[in-house]
This record gives C-alpha cells, sequence and structure tokens, in this order.
C-alpha cells in the first residue's frame, strides 16, 4: 500500500444517500440498488459506504475501520493504539469473496476509548486528541490506515464497482438508519483501497461527485489549523472543512454551509440587515474554507446529512421524501429504483444546503 | 470638572472615557492615580483641560490638537509625538523623544529631558511648535529639525553639560536657545552658533515668563546667564550629495 | 566630505536625437515639449538642434511631434568588451570621479535579476472540472482588506441570522489592486487627483505617500489610505481621519533602510501647503521613526493611530521586503497590523541611492511566499491581510501573487506608465516632461486628471477582465478561491529551493 500518493487525483463520481428519520435501521439493500443502478457513473476504480447506527452494543467507542498491509503493520498499529486508547473489543471485518474485488487489505475495526489521564495529559478535548491521534497513524504508521473512526458507525471502501464492494463487505448484514455511498470515476489508477469513498473523520464522512477546484487553497486554510492532508483528494478536504466549521468553530450547520458554497456578493449585497453584516462577514472570515468548482456532496454524521451542491451548480443532484425517509442521489432514477412513488422529489438549488436531521429526541 | 481614578485601568477605556467627555463639553478633567496608560490625549481636540496625578504611560498628547495637559509628576517618553495644537506642562523629568515631528503648541518640562528631544520638529506658517526644557538634555536635542523653537535652560545641572552630544544634528530649520554654552565638537554639523538678536531676545523672554509662571521660577535669575542661538546653515543640507 | 568643484564630464550621452529635417515643419513643439531643455530651435541653421547629454529618453518630443520627425536611440558606443567592467560600471565611476557624489536614480531596479514571475505558470480545467465562462457566468474578485477573526459567532435563536463576533474594521475592494503610496510632492497634483478618480470608479483605494493629502482631496475620503512615515509630513488628527484606512510607512522596496529626501526644488507652494514645511527647503524624512526602535514600538504608534481614529480605520504597516522579512512580519501581524504591504526589491521610488535600489532587498515573490506560509505555520494569517508590490506589472502578475498567497497588489510604476511615464528614470530633477514627477505648473498643466483617472480606470478594468479569464479558466468563481492556492501554479527552470519556498511544483508534476 503506498498511502501517500502525493498527486492530487481529480475523479467523477456517483453518489447517494438514505436516511430515516426516526432512526429506523434498515439494512443495505436498499443502498446497494441505488448505487448500482448508476453503475456507469463509476469505473471500477472505487466504491464504498458509510452507515449509521450499526454497531449499538459498542455505540459508545470509537469504532476504527483499519486497513492493514501486513503483521509487522498490524503490530505497529496496535502498539500504538494500545499505548493512546483502551480497546474494548477488536476483531476481523467480515469480508466475502467476490469476483472482481482483487488484493484487499487486511482489514480489522477496534472499538476504543480515550484512555484515562489521556486528555489531561495533552490538555485538548477528546474529540480533538482522537483526530490527532487518526490523523498521526495515517501519516506516520507505515502499512496501517484508519479509515473511518466515528462512534456507532463505520465506512466500508475499496476498489472495486460499489455493488462488488457491498458484496465483499457483506453489508446486507448491516442496519443502519443512515446510508450513504459513492462510486467512483478516478482519472488514473492509484490501486489504494484508502483513496476510495467516503472520506472519514470522528462520525463525519463524505462522498463526494466532482471536483474541488479551489482544493488548494482549502488545504492549506486546513493545514493552518493543523489538520493533515494525507490523502491529497479534495473530498478529505471536505470532511475536515465540516469538523472544523461545525464541530470546533460550533457553527450551525446552515451557516457552515453558507460558508462552504456562499451566495453571490450581488445577492448578499441586497440582503437586508443584518444578514447581510452577517453574509459578508461569513464570506470574508472564510474565504480559505469557500469551496469553488464543480461538486455535490453528501456529508453523514450522527444527527443526518446534508447534501449539498456548488455555487452555480455544475454537478448533479436529486432529493426525495417519502414519510420517515429522505434520500438524496446524483439521478433521480437512482432514488426511484428503490422508492418509485416518492411524496415529494426536488432539485436542491446551487448552494443551498438540503439538510436531514433525524427527528427531535430520537434514541439511537 | 470631572474627576477619574484611573486605577487599574486599561489605556483603551480610559482614553474612551476622555473622548466621550470632551465630547460631552466637558473643560475640565482630573485623572487620579494614573500609572502607565499610554495615549492619554491622544488625537483630542478643543479646549479641555486634563490634570493628571501619577505616571501617564507613554505617547502622551500624540497627535493632539488643542487641549492643554499638565502632568503633576514625572512624564514617560514620546510626549507630544506629531502635536499639532496644545500645551502640555510636565512638573518633574521627561523621557526620550519629546515632541518628535511636533508641528504646534508647547511643551514646558521642568526637569531633565532623554534623547531626541524635538526631533524632526518642524512649523508651517503660524502653526510653530514650541519646547522649554528646563533641566539638561541628552544627545541629539533637536536632531533633523525643520522649524520651530526649542529652549533649553539647564537650571537643575550640577557640572553636566547642558546637551549631550551630537546637537541639532541634520537641523534646516527653526531655532534653538541655550543658556549657557555648547562646545562645538558636541554640534551637529548642519548646525552653526549665532548671537542674540533682538527679535530672540522677545520670543525667549516670552517662553521664559510663560515657563516661570507654570512652575514658580524667578524670571530674572534665569535670565541673568547668557544664552547662545543655534540655527542651521542651510535649509537644504545635503544638497551636493548627490551626483545624477 | 568636502563639496567638489564643477567638472566637465567625460561622459558621453546616453541616447541620440535624430531630427528628419524633411519631415520636420519648425513648429517648434518640441522645444517646448522637453522638459529636460534638450531641444532648441537653431535661428541660424533654421533647424531644431539638440543636445543628446540632456536627452533621458522620456519620449515626451517623439509623441508629441505632429510630422514624426523625432527619432530616438541608444548612443550604442563601442566599448571594449569586458564581462566584469560593463560600460555602465565604467560611467558610473566617471560620474562618481567628477562630483564625489552619491549616485541618485529612479524608479525601480533596472538590473537584469531575475523576475520569478516569468518562471511561473498558471493551471487551467481540462475534462475533470469544468472551466467557466466569464463573460456570462458570474466572477468574483472583491476583496476585503483587514484583520479578520479565525471564526464566528452567531445568535444561534435569531432568524434572520445575526452576527455575534464584532468585526474589525475592513476596506472593501472591488478589484484587488490598489495603487501604492506615491507621496504629493513627489508626483504632481495631477496625479493625485487621477488616482483619486480612478480608486473611486474602480472601487479601490489610493495611497497618499509620505507627503500628506491636499486640502482638495479631503472629500475622496473613502476611497484614500493615508501614510504615516517617520517625516510625519501634513500628519495630524484631521489627515489621519481623512482616509479609509492608515498605512504606517516603515520601508519602501527601492531603498530599504533609508530615508526620504524630497529636494527643495521640489517643494513648491502647494506642496508645502500640504506637508506643511516651509516651500524650497528640502523635506527629509528620517530613516526610522523615532518612536519606532524595537517592535513594541511599532505597535504602540499602531496603537496611537488606533486611539487617534477611534479604532475606525484598520491600521496597516508598510515593509520593504528584506532577508527576514518572514519574521519581520509575523511580530508586525503580532503588534497588530490590521494589514501589511510588502513592497520588493524591484519597487519604484521617486528618488534612492542606486547602491541601495540595485542591491538592497529581496524579490516580492520569495517574500510574499515566505510571509505567507509563516503567517499560516504560526496560525496568524486571518489576523492581517498582505498587499504585496515592487514590479507589479501585468495582469497575471496579479494572479500569480493571488495564488501565492496574497490579498491584493499594490502598482504604483504600472500606473504612473498608464499615465504616461516612460519609466526614463529621471523623477528625482522634477523635471519631468510628462507632468508626472514634477512640480513645475508648466509641465504639471499637460497631465489631465479626467483623462489621468479615464487611462487608469481603463487599465484597472483591462486587468480585471483578464483577471476572470484566468479564473474562469481555473474553474473558479470566486478570487478567494485562487488567493494562496498555490496547487494552481508551476514553476519552470528554477531551483529545487527556489520552488520549495515558492511552495510550487515544477511544471509536469
Ligand atoms: S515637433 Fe516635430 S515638426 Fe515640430 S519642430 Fe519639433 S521635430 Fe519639427
Ligand atoms: S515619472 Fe519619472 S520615470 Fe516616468 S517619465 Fe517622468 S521622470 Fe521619467
Amino acid at each position: 500500500m503506498y498511502k501517500r500518493d502525493l498527486e492530487h487525483i481529480p475523479s467523477g463520481c456517483a453518489i447517494s444517500g438514505i436516511l430515516n428519520r426516526k432512526g429506523k435501521r434498515i439494512d443495505g439493500r436498499k443502498i446497494i440498488k441505488s448505487i448500482a443502478l448508476m453503475h456507469d457513473r463509476s469505473n471500477g476504480l472505487g466504491g464504498g459506504f458509510a452507515a449509521y447506527g450499526i454497531y449499538p452494543k459498542y455505540k459508545d467507542y470509537y469504532a476504527f475501520h483499519v486497513m492493514i498491509d501486513d503483521e509487522e503493520s498490524r503490530n505497529r498499529f496496535e502498539c500504538y493504539v494500545n499505548q493512546h486508547f483502551t480497546v474494548e473489543h477488536d476483531e476481523k471485518i467480515p469480508t466475502a469473496k467476490v469476483n472482481g474485488i482483487h488484493n484487499p487489505p487486511i482489514l480489522a475495526r477496534y472499538f476504543v476509548k480515550v484512555g484515562e489521564g489521556k486528555l489531561e495529559d495533552a490538555g485538548i478535548a477528546e474529540e480533538d486528541y482522537v483526530v490527532r491521534q487518526v490523523m498521526h497513524v495515517n501519516s506516520n504508521i507505515p502499512g496501517a490506515f484508519i479509515s473511518s473512526s466515528g462512534k456507532n458507525m463505520g465506512g466500508f471502501k475499496g476498489v472495486g464497482y460499489p455493488e462488488d464492494i457491498a458484496k465483499f463487505f457483506k453489508l446486507e448484514d448491516y442496519n443502519a438508519y443512515l446510508w450513504t455511498s459513492h462510486g467512483r470515476f478516478p482519472t488514473n489508477t492509484p490501486g489504494w483501497w484508502g483513496g476510495a469513498h467516503p472520506m472519514t473523520l470522528l462520525d463525519w464522512s463524505v462522498v463526494h461527485n466532482g471536483e474541488i477546484s479551489s482544493y488548494g487553497i482549502n488545504k492549506r486554510y486546513l493545514e493552518m489549523f493543523g489538520y493533515k492532508m494525507e490523502l491529497m483528494t479534495d473530498t478529505e478536504v471536505i470532511a475536515y472543512l465540516f469538523d472544523l466549521l461545525v464541530r470546533r468553530h460550533k457553527l450551525p450547520i446552515r451557516i457552515a454551509t453558507a460558508a462552504l458554497a456562499p451566495p453571490f456578493w450581488k445577492d448578499i449585497d441586497a440582503m437586508p440587515e443584518p444578514q447581510r453584516k452577517a453574509y459578508t462577514a461569513i464570506r470574508s472570515v472564510y474565504g480559505g474554507a469557500l469551496m469553488n468548482g464543480p461538486f455535490s456532496i453528501l456529508v453523514g454524521f450522527t444527527g443526518g446529512m446534508i447534501g449539498l451542491n456548488d455555487r452555480i451548480k455544475l454537478r448533479p443532484m436529486i432529493a426525495a421524501e417519502k414519510g420517515d425517509f429522505m434520500y438524496m442521489a446524483s439521478e433521480e432514477a437512482g432514488i426511484r429504483v428503490i422508492e418509485p412513488e416518492p411524496e415529494k422529489v426536488w432539485a436542491p438549488k446551487a448552494g443551498v444546503p438540503t439538510i436531514g436531521l433525524l427527528d427531535e429526541g430520537v434514541e439511537l | 470638572m470631572t474627576k477619574i481614578d484611573a486605577t487599574d485601568m486599561l489605556y483603551r477605556d480610559l482614553n474612551n472615557r476622555i473622548h466621550t467627555l470632551a465630547d460631552r463639553g466637558e473643560k475640565h478633567i482630573e485623572l487620579r492615580n494614573v500609572c502607565g496608560q499610554k495615549f492619554i490625549g491622544d488625537a483630542l481636540k478643543g479646549d479641555v483641560k486634563i490634570d493628571i496625578y501619577g505616571i501617564p504611560g507613554n505617547d502622551l498628547a500624540a497627535f493632539m490638537d488643542g487641549p492643554e495637559i499638565e502632568v503633576h509628576s514625572n512624564g514617560q517618553d514620546g510626549i507630544g509625538n506629531t502635536m499639532n495644537a496644545g500645551k502640555v506642562i510636565v512638573h518633574g523629568h521627561a523621557g526620550d523623544v519629546i515632541g518628535y515631528a511636533m508641528r504646534g503648541g508647547k511643551i514646558f518640562v521642568r526637569g531633565d529631558v532623554g534623547y531626541r528631544v524635538g526631533i524632526h520638529m518642524k512649523s508651517y506658517k503660524d502653526n510653530v511648535p514650541y519646547i522649554v526644557i528646563g533641566g539638561c538634555a541628552s544627545n541629539f536635542f533637536g536632531e533633523y529639525m525643520a522649524g520651530g523653537v526649542m529652549v533649553l535652560l539647564g537650571i537643575n545641572g550640577d557640572d553636566s553639560p547642558i546637551a549631550g552630544d551630537y546637537v541639532g544634528s541634520g537641523m534646516h530649520g527653526g531655532v534653538m536657545y541655550i543658556r549657557g554654552d555648547i562646545e562645538d565638537r558636541y554640534l551637529g554639523r548642519e548646525v552653526k552658533k549665532l548671537e542674540l538678536d533682538a527679535e530672540d531676545h522677545r520670543r525667549l523672554s516670552e517662553l521664559v515668563r510663560e515657563y516661570c509662571a507654570h512652575f514658580g521660577c524667578d524670571y530674572d535669575e534665569i535670565m541673568a546667564k547668557k544664552f547662545i542661538k543655534l540655527a542651521p546653515k542651510s535649509h537644504r543640507p545635503y544638497g551636493n550629495l548627490y551626483a545624477h | 566630505m568636502s563639496t567638489p568643484g564643477v567638472m566637465a564630464t567625460q561622459v558621453p550621452p546616453e541616447f541620440t536625437v535624430e531630427i528628419n529635417e524633411r519631415k520636420c515643419v519648425r513648429c517648434k513643439r518640441c522645444t517646448t515639449e522637453c522638459g529636460f531643455e534638450a531641444l532648441t530651435y537653431s535661428r541660424e541653421y533654421d533647424a531644431i538642434v539638440a543636445d543628446d547629454a540632456k536627452c533621458v529618453a522620456c519620449h515626451r518630443c517623439v509623441t508629441m511631434c505632429p510630422k514624426h520627425a523625432i527619432r530616438v536611440t541608444d548612443n550604442s558606443l563601442a566599448y571594449k568588451a569586458n564581462a566584469n567592467f560593463s560600460d555602465i560600471h565604467r560611467k558610473n565611476i566617471l560620474k562618481q570621479a567628477e562630483t564625489g557624489g552619491i549616485l541618485l536614480t529612479a524608479m525601480g531596479c533596472d538590473r537584469d535579476y531575475p523576475v520569478l514571475w516569468d518562471h511561473i505558470l498558471i493551471d487551467a480545467c481540462q475534462v475533470t472540472n469544468p472551466s467557466i465562462d466569464p463573460l456570462r457566468e458570474p466572477m468574483e474578485l472583491r476583496t476585503y482588506i483587514g484583520r479578520k477573526p479565525d471564526c464566528l459567532e452567531f445568535d444561534p435563536d435569531s432568524d434572520p441570522l445575526k452576527l455575534k463576533t464584532e468585526l474589525a474594521p475592513n476596506l472593501k475592494l472591488d478589484v484587488p489592486v490598489v495603487f501604492g503610496g506615491m507621496s504629493y510632492g513627489s508626483v504632481s497634483y495631477p496625479v493625485h487627483k487621477s488616482l483619486m478618480l480612478a480608486a473611486e470608479r474602480c472601487g479601490t483605494f489610493m495611497n497618499t505617500g509620505e507627503g500628506g493629502l491636499h486640502r482638495d482631496f479631503y472629500r475622496h475620503k473613502d476611497h484614500v489610505i493615508v501614510q504615516c512615515a517617520s517625516g510625519r509630513f501634513g500628519v495630524h488628527e484631521e489627515y489621519l481621519n481623512a482616509g479609509a484606512a492608515i498605512e504606517i510607512k516603515i520601508g519602501q522596496g527601492a531603498k530599504p533602510g533609508i530615508g526620504g529626501h524630497l529636494p527643495g526644488e521640489k517643494v513648491s507652494e502647494d506642496v508645502s501647503k500640504t506637508r506643511m514645511i516651509p516651500a524650497g527647503t528640502d523635506a527629509l524624512s528620517p530613516a526610522p521613526h523615532h518612536d519606532i526602535y524595537s517592535i513594541e514600538d511599532l505597535s504602540q504608534l499602531i496603537y496611537a493611530l488606533k486611539e487617534a481614529t477611534r479604532y475606525r480605520k484598520p491600521v496597516g504597516v508598510k515593509v520593504a521586503a528584506v532577508h527576514n522579512i518572514a519574521a519581520i512580519c509575523s511580530g508586525i501581524v503580532r503588534a497588530g497590523a490590521d494589514y501589511i504591504s510588502i513592497d520588493g526589491f524591484r519597487g519604484g521610488t521617486g528618488a534612492a541611492p542606486r547602491v541601495i535600489r540595485d542591491n538592497v532587498g529581496i524579490p516580492i515573490e520569495l517574500a510574499l511566499a515566505a510571509v505567507d506560509d509563516r503567517l499560516r505555520q504560526e496560525g496568524i494569517r486571518n489576523q492581517t491581510s498582505l498587499i504585496c508590490g515592487g514590479g507589479i506589472r501585468q495582469s497575471s502578475d496579479v494572479i500569480k501573487a493571488i495564488a501565492l498567497g496574497a490579498d491584493a497588489v499594490m502598482i504604483g510604476t504600472s500606473a504612473l506608465v498608464a499615465l504616461g511615464c516612460r519609466v526614463c528614470q529621471k523623477c528625482n530633477t522634477g523635471k519631468c516632461s510628462w507632468g508626472i514627477a514634477t512640480q513645475n505648473p508648466r509641465l504639471t498643466a499637460r497631465l489631465d486628471p479626467e483623462e489621468g483617472a479615464q487611462r487608469l480606470t481603463n487599465l484597472l478594468n483591462a486587468w480585471s477582465h483578464e483577471t476572470q479569464e484566468v479564473l474562469g479558466a481555473l474553474g473558479v468563481n470566486a478570487i478567494e478561491s485562487l488567493r494562496g492556492s498555490r496547487e494552481r501554479l508551476r514553476g519552470v527552470g528554477l531551483d529545487e529551493k527556489t520552488l520549495e519556498i515558492l511552495g510550487i511544483k515544477p511544471a509536469g508534476r
């Protein structure tokens, strides 16, 4: 595994997401069907899924999904993780033999807690501590890569078509209230499992269609706040931007998305006060976070999912609702194939987030 | 009159109070327990009078345009920085760079002053700055001086020279009156020593009288000693320095 | 230093002026147009006679001659080849042997140090992400200059959106180009007026330079940055409040570390009124600010100015790009500067010793990259804006500067060229034929501020369009997506270390 592929690799893609607002969990068959329909939008060089609510037994533990090259790397990783966390349980991630999936790394998961006293030593919040360790492993421990690190959620991804990846990871056996998925069309063959989507950090997961043309400055902006861009992909940047703006800066979601895909100046200028002042401030203060270029993204987190398009809608996105379910996908067909008669179908506007949240008071 | 107890006050808050009061038309403000707060009277306008008890911080009366500030103790550095009009009276001694680039108004210091006092002071038409120092001055007195009047009395002086080295270095305007003499080797290259004429005497005596009124000194005693006048040799000291 | 006597010069004329007698109609216009009095009419020969020694190649006569009868060429005398002692070296030694003087010159460094802008190339979109058509889709250049918080806080219960964070004052630029500081005195009244009008029309700012602001211009305050330099010329409470921002000038790229010297010839009645010094005296700016001998003193002056303007205006600091610029700028940010203007060693001047202009400082490209990096490493980049200048000649330089990390650029020489300047480097003589770097009313009358403003506005409009074209090719529609995006730059013909400092990859990678 060569994980530091120092070139920034553009790619095109398909995305799809399903949320049950009541927190009701469904197995993986629907999301697989949806993303498989959009098969032609990917080229077999990457597919992946994020699933929320899948580890109720360990829901208070950070679930580290780890890709490991060999036994030696496993030792290095386990030594580090034991030093910095208390591991409650670890196991191999179950997989099946599937045609078209070759050379998978060793796939394992670890359910961990932050060890006693670690936070006082480091003098930071628990989540920042976890972020720091994840970044450390991913940049400094050869042969080991944490591909997801949130609580009660997991990312499943690899090189292959998404429906094959799903079979490989036996996703029909998992139950989640929120699924997102991705089929990838990269412009070269990095041949590395970590490079597939979703990109995650803590419970943030991002699947992404398109390319962030402002990648260069978004990356440098995040570096200023201590993030390390290991994967050189713009998708990773999106996950970190959400982590920074929503978790660390505590911006409400609609404001965070306004920073990432802000209104045009002429529209801001036409706003009444105090809105105009607020949006002017968002743009001038968060200029480094503005994501420019064609993108549609689905961001999953414990509380729901957010769909967002670039400011001039260069990538497609359709949303739909039926009962407690909310759907978002690159193509309407990707929704219709699993929900033939939605109550409402609409195309989100450029730069305006489509936010699906769990109903208040939902117990997970 | 408004009294302000400045104990533990941040300079920004203190100056905000002063500006607000002055804007409201307050004519007399008394500051008690001042200790190091900078920028008092910064860019203040009008005819307000401020009495300061305690040690005001640097840049007292910077950019000031009219008011009068009386410091009933010692002052620090940078008094009257780029001041335009008004008056500062310091009953004790004061620090370095007093009256930097000052263009108008008056500064009276009863005690000694530090380095580079009156540096780059300049005058324009009727806007003429004045600095009167009761004690002695350190090096570079009146460096780059481009206008205005400086008086150095050296009253409290023991045997030490009345001014340090490089007096009037780079001076190209204005005039200095020094009570006593300065050895030529301590003068800047651009300065010449002159006798006072009638106009000089008139100007000097007016300033000394004002000084005496502020600090209660004896006019005749001060004037009994001979003064010298320092003036620039040229308004264009560096005209020949360049080749084109 | 003893004053040398006047000696006849052995230095040959730099240029040759030829008047085509067949074309010339003897209108004698050229004889009055030349500010340097190089051309006279000879009754004896009924011809225009040129004194080549006086010609500076300002092209005023060439431009104004109705018959295109004048040609100015290099007086390319053969010198015995010598890779070490060039003809320039030989001539300079002769001049100094004759005068004993410091060689004085003007405008920016003219030596052929490598111009890094010309070794940097810009990216464009192909297939994987689309380029955007700037003529028909929005393409935003607006930029805010000033201190910004790291994050914002909002009133959580308020709809519409309400900001809780208190923001520091910022300058709004519709185009990321400002006019750099050029003082009234070194340049003429119509230059200031042209700059002022153009700034107003283009939604940007002109900078007074260190010579104060003419009373006539106080009403343009929303588009003026007032400078406060060591000489404090024309600086008073009203002046400080007459601009939208204040800039403390510590140094200038053409002459870092030395003061200014406006010769008495240029201190006219009006200049004297604005600078508030007597007419005809030399206006000397001390090398340092004498209230700044250390970084904490800079902080003191910054806050003295903020106090003086009741915290209503951004206070910036202008410095020359010198070796240790990154650390210096970090200190300046921490001292409270809301923006920093960094002037590279190719920046212009109205007068500077050649030894300083051509040998002191570093290129803006490297300075900018180093400063932007350092401020990011220290997590203080948001606390300040960076304006860079010193040899910005075209929109591509602007674009590359912004991609390297500048918020905006400043132009001086380019603005003067737009007004007619031919970069003849004789500003210090006060004889500028174009009415730019002179106070002679006969010459300044030639520059019509209305036309000047139009020319400057045209220039900035053209650069804006070009910048938008490039943004479109890059597939982004807001300047903030270019700012600091070094990923979109590549170097050609640069060594590894230079690439590393610039933070860009070589072309092909
Ligand atoms: S301006 Fe031209 S035509 Fe007129 S005198 Fe001069 S050279 Fe002759
Ligand atoms: S501004 Fe200076 S360089 Fe330009 S033409 Fe005039 S004298 Fe020559």
